[in-house]
């Protein structure tokens, strides 16, 4: 019953005029975020936090404006995946695989339609399962120290880079260089500057948000101009749209089992929702009798990916509203939102600040309806912008992204340090070092850092502490079976080869 | 091979350098069991380590760009220092203008569409940003407006 007092609260604030069409702008903006090749949600998220802030809006307000802009680019990544061939993000690479295909035999229509659904399915059981378990993690949070915390951090880069590379030293080394950015500035505990070799500009430290728009946003367009020309594919034309309700109706256990995967995979600190497309697909590969006829356009194949990452985007967001630890890079980037906002994500959030968490939870339910009705009957609309030209496209990216930091900085030294940022992230993207780890060391490193600090303050210097709580013990043997795991499970881990032309 | 070995030793450099700049860190008068260069040393441990693995036991060489498509990128970054540079004193119509269409000229080589896209670019993103987001950005800067 507590549960229905707090979702009328949150239907009261998020029915109001202004939020109500803040949502609606979100999903909007975020539909075409994710359709847009080159675009996707953490780096679209990432570009309209610095605009965001800029309007003024209060703290529900923005968190429902980014939230829904995120669940929108959840959708809107299946689009290019299917038409082009070219997944919009990194999760909407499994929807390539049978979407593609399914587009090629003429049914381009019924596949927008279908993964539509099934976007919708999984993000809106992944909101409600996000209703449900975030109050009970809440009460859990409670019993977190700083030994728990610095334990729960140590698992976040683990499973975090675990996936997002294939070699583990180059993970580790992403989460390193995050946490050492983190340090330069102004130590916490005693106020003196650290590592800022006598430079005035980096007392405050390393803006998280100049990292994360220079390493995601920045890099994309010297990813641009290297693959100009090869990446135009002339993908596959749209007709009529029809609603197929065969599939629907034939697809829509996968679709609830590939939720439920999807959102177990999202609520894991730092596996995110590329691991929860992966496992929904790979899961329903396993599961099904025609398994030849995965990677040539089933329609399960279509659906289970997309109701996959949808709910794992719905369940990243319960770690990171609960405990402060994302759930993936996009969460990550919402966690930056917070942070800039001066919201304190954790337990005390749903004790002290109902209305934020609740009216988000609200919005978002209203946020899934409309996008449904956007990429179902309207999805014509997105498709058309698939054909923005790069040349159109790339340097508005670059306007947007510099003309944001400048609002919020009126700092040159942070648009420098911005395109330092970008040739980097260009580099690691090249070398394979992931860069969600160094934006998660950037935002965390600080936190991180303090819960060592005050665990050993409360025990006195005894290490052994660390390891004092059954919470502790567990987390550690996770932090270190999700380091290691991944070497083993390489080959499981591969996706299958996309379909050539 | 060649590429994750430089890119290992880059790290153990810039790792030694980390630690020795944390020897430096003034210690508080009021200092914790764990105090303020702890962590900085662990960090720059953790990533001399991956460095030194990265640098014995390297990946395949990723396949990187022809040196005219390097010279692109080059270019491209050149176009955003000056950007960010001449952003102050001429304020962002201008500047904006030139820089989208140098970098619209970098993606596609036609130097009519670039320069449309560039004009068109900053006087939209400069509406929208001034009027739709109320971001109070200088249209011409110092040295036009005055």
């Amino acid at each position: 019953m507590e549960l229905l007092a707090n979702l009328s609260q949150g239907f009261a604030v998020a029915l109001t005029p202004s939020t109500l069409l803040l949502a609606i702008a979100g999903c909007f903006l975020g539909t075409i975020i994710g359709s847009l090749p080159g675009l996707g949600p953490s780096n679209g998220v990432a570009i309209l936090i610095p605009l965001a802030f800029s309007l003024g809006l209060d703290a529900t307000e923005a968190l429902v404006l980014m939230t829904s802009v995120y669940y929108g680019a959840m959708y809107g990544g299946r689009i290019s995946s299917i038409l082009l061939n070219i997944p919009g993000d990194e999760p909407a690479l499994m929807t390539t695989l049978d979407g593609y295909p399914m587009a090629k035999q003429g049914r381009a229509g019924d596949a927008l339609v279908l993964s539509g659904v099934a976007s919708f399915v999984g993000a809106f059981l992944a909101t409600v399962g996000l209703m449900l378990l975030a109050p009970i993690l809440a009460r859990v949070a409670y019993l977190f120290g700083p030994a728990e915390y610095f334990a729960l951090y140590l698992l976040a880069f683990c499973t975090l880079g675990g996936l997002a590379s294939k070699n583990q030293a180059k993970a580790a080394l992403a989460a390193a260089i995050g946490l050492g950015i983190a340090m330069i500035g102004l130590d916490n505990q005693t106020g003196i500057p650290r590592l800022t070799f006598g430079e005035i500009h980096l007392m405050d430290g390393v803006d998280f948000l100049v990292a994360i728009v220079g390493l995601f946003a920045v890099s994309e367009i010297f990813m641009f101009i290297e693959s100009h020309g090869r990446n135009t594919a002339i993908g596959v034309k749209l007709d009529k749209i029809t609603i197929p309700f065969r599939d629907i109706v034939k697809s829509f256990p996968a679709m609830l089992r590939s939720t439920a995967i999807g959102f177990f995979a999202g609520v894991l600190p730092g596996a995110g929702a590329s691991l929860g497309s992966f496992l929904a697909y790979m899961g329903e590969k396993a599961v099904a009798r025609d398994k030849n006829s995965f990677g040539r356009g089933n329609p399960r194949g279509v659906a289970a990916p997309e109701a996959g990452n949808n709910a794992a985007a719905g369940g990243a967001l319960v770690p990171m509203l609960t405990l402060g630890v994302p759930g993936s890079g996009t969460t990550a980037v919402l966690l930056a939102l917070l942070l800039t906002l001066n919201i304190t994500p954790g337990p005390l959030l749903f004790a002290e600040r109902p209305e934020v968490v609740w009216g988000l939870i609200a919005a978002l339910l209203i946020s899934n309806v409309v996008l449904l009705i956007m990429n179902v009957p309207m999805v014509k609309l997105f498709v058309r912008l698939l054909s923005v030209p790069p040349w159109i496209l790339l340097p508005g990216i670059m306007m947007v992204s510099f003309g944001g930091i400048y609002s919020l900085s009126g700092s040159g030294y942070d648009l420098v340090l911005m395109i330092v940022f970008g040739l980097f992230g260009y580099l690691f993207r090249k070398l394979d070092v992931p860069t969600v780890p160094i934006i998660l060391g950037i935002l965390l490193g600080n936190n991180m850092e303090d819960s060592l600090r005050r665990a050993m303050v409360i025990s006195d210097g005894d290490w052994t502490y660390l390891f004092s709580s059954g919470i502790c013990i567990g987390l550690w043997i996770a932090a270190i079976a999700g380091f290691v795991a991944p070497v083993f499970l390489k080959n499981l881990l591969q996706p299958p080869k996309p379909v050539e032309d | 091979m060649t590429s994750d070995r430089l890119l290992g030793l880059g790290t153990i450099t810039i790792a030694l350098a980390y630690i020795a700049g944390a020897t430096q860190i003034q210690i508080g008068f009021l200092s914790d069991p764990v105090g303020s260069r702890t962590f900085p040393y662990i960090v720059g441990g953790v990533a001399a380590i991956c460095g030194a693995y990265i640098a014995f036991r390297p990946d395949q060489d990723p396949s990187w760009p022809n040196s005219r498509t390097f010279l692109r990128i080059g270019l491209a970054l050149i176009v955003m220092y000056v950007f960010t540079q001449t952003l102050k004193p001429f304020g962002f119509l201008i500047p904006a203008a030139i820089a989208s269409a140098a970098l619209s000229y970098l993606i596609s080589p036609r130097p009519m569409m670039a320069i449309a896209a560039g004009i068109g670019l900053s006087l939209g993103l400069f509406a929208i940003f001034n009027f739709g987001l109320g971001l109070s950005l200088s249209p011409f800067g110092r040295y036009f407006s005055g």
